[in-house]
């Protein structure tokens, strides 16, 4: 049993996820971890599966997928990844304003140099607002009130606004 | 009593003549700014609270619009959820002037838009029980609303407004924004 990474790029159409699907199907893999968006109109697809079929019989399988050259199909072996252990606590950070270049890196900077661990990120440009929402853990070391000192000033310099929350999780 | 009151409230009290304002849009900075206390019985306030109403009225599928979406950093918003469908309790139309949140419970996620942002969605948590406090334009007095379902959404997205938030800083994950999929003509 082994793990790939697949990658469907391009040309958005109805049904590339289900041709996809079904031909990772009809090699007997099952799909474990997906995600699929329109980036600025394009078809991204990053999937994890898993089975006995090598990269070479995935790959010939998917081909036809990209043989009219409107979806560029990558596959990889992977390996088995723990999940990583529980740790600190996770927050949301949401940064919107003017576009311009270096908000991401600047924000997710200040992120980083706390030992805080993104875990999903999803941006927008819609007009001349971007938007940026990202998803993080705080190892318990990392002081939150500093951090969102940090990132204000950098959003500040850079004529965005930043808001930093704990992620919440309604216990039932 | 109070809620007595709002529901009575109609914008013929203000005695003024609403026009219908610009409507800003993201990244304004007027938008990201915490907005001011206003006097609810300044003659400035009324003009506002009638242009607010004006302003909401023409704009397909507003609900609500607050003082710093049309360029004013001042702590008034308009309200009217009467004719959508998730509304519950509903208080008609009114104007509230320097309102907070005094209570808000049973918090529950759900897809919200806003007039300042037209391209885009998002998922947002919000209390579906709410009392909110604030004073009415004109005669100043205080006023308690005690709401509920949709109305207490749209309360507190437009006290969020005054505070300088949208909806995008507090959009539940990564994964919450959505490009708008129709627009009301």
């Amino acid at each position: 049993m082994t793990l790939h990474a697949v990658t469907v790029l391009g040309h958005d159409r109805p049904g590339i996820i289900a041709e996809t699907t079904d031909r990772l199907a009809d090699l007997g893999l099952n799909l474990e971890d997906s995600t699929m968006t329109l980036l600025r109109g394009h078809f991204a697809m990053v999937l994890v599966c898993a089975g006995d079929a090598d990269a070479a019989a995935i790959e010939q399988a998917l081909t036809p997928l990209g043989a009219d050259g409107s979806l560029t199909v990558t596959v990889r072996e992977v390996p088995q990844e723990e999940p990583a252990p529980g740790m600190g606590t996770p927050w949301v950070l949401s940064v919107h304003g003017g576009d311009r270049p270096g908000i991401v890196s600047g924000v997710v900077a200040e992120v980083a140099r706390v030992g805080g661990n993104i875990t999903d990120l999803s941006t927008r440009l819609a007009g001349e607002l971007y938007l940026l929402v990202a998803e993080f853990d705080l190892p318990s070391s990392a002081d939150p009130g500093a951090l969102d000192a940090a990132i204000r000033a950098v959003a500040t310099s850079m004529g965005v606004g930043a808001t930093l929350r704990a992620a919440e999780a309604d216990e039932l | 009593m109070s809620d007595i009151r709002v529901s009575a409230w109609g914008e013929t009290e203000l005695g003024a003549v609403g026009r219908v304002l610009e409507v800003m849009r993201a990244p304004a900075a007027v938008l990201s700014r915490p907005a001011d206390d206003v006097d609810p019985t300044d003659p400035g306030t009324l003009q506002l609270a009638a242009d607010l109403v004006a302003t909401m009225r023409v704009s397909p599928g507003c609900v609500g619009l607050a003082a710093p979406q049309v360029s004013v950093g001042r702590r008034v918003f308009c309200v009217d959820v009467a004719a959508h469908p998730r509304t519950r309790t509903s208080h008609g139309t009114f104007v509230l002037c320097n309102a907070e949140v005094v209570a808000s419970t049973r918090r529950e996620k759900a897809r919200e838009g806003c007039l300042s942002v037209p391209d885009l969605t998002g998922e947002v948590k919000r209390a579906t029980r709410l009392v909110v406090r604030g004073q009415l334009p004109g005669t100043g007095e205080e006023v308690v609303v005690t709401t509920d379902a949709f109305e207490a959404r749209a309360l507190q997205h437009e006290i969020d407004h005054c505070a300088g938030l949208l909806f995008l800083d507090r959009v539940a994950d990564a994964h919450a924004i959505h490009a708008r999929k129709t627009y009301l003509a």
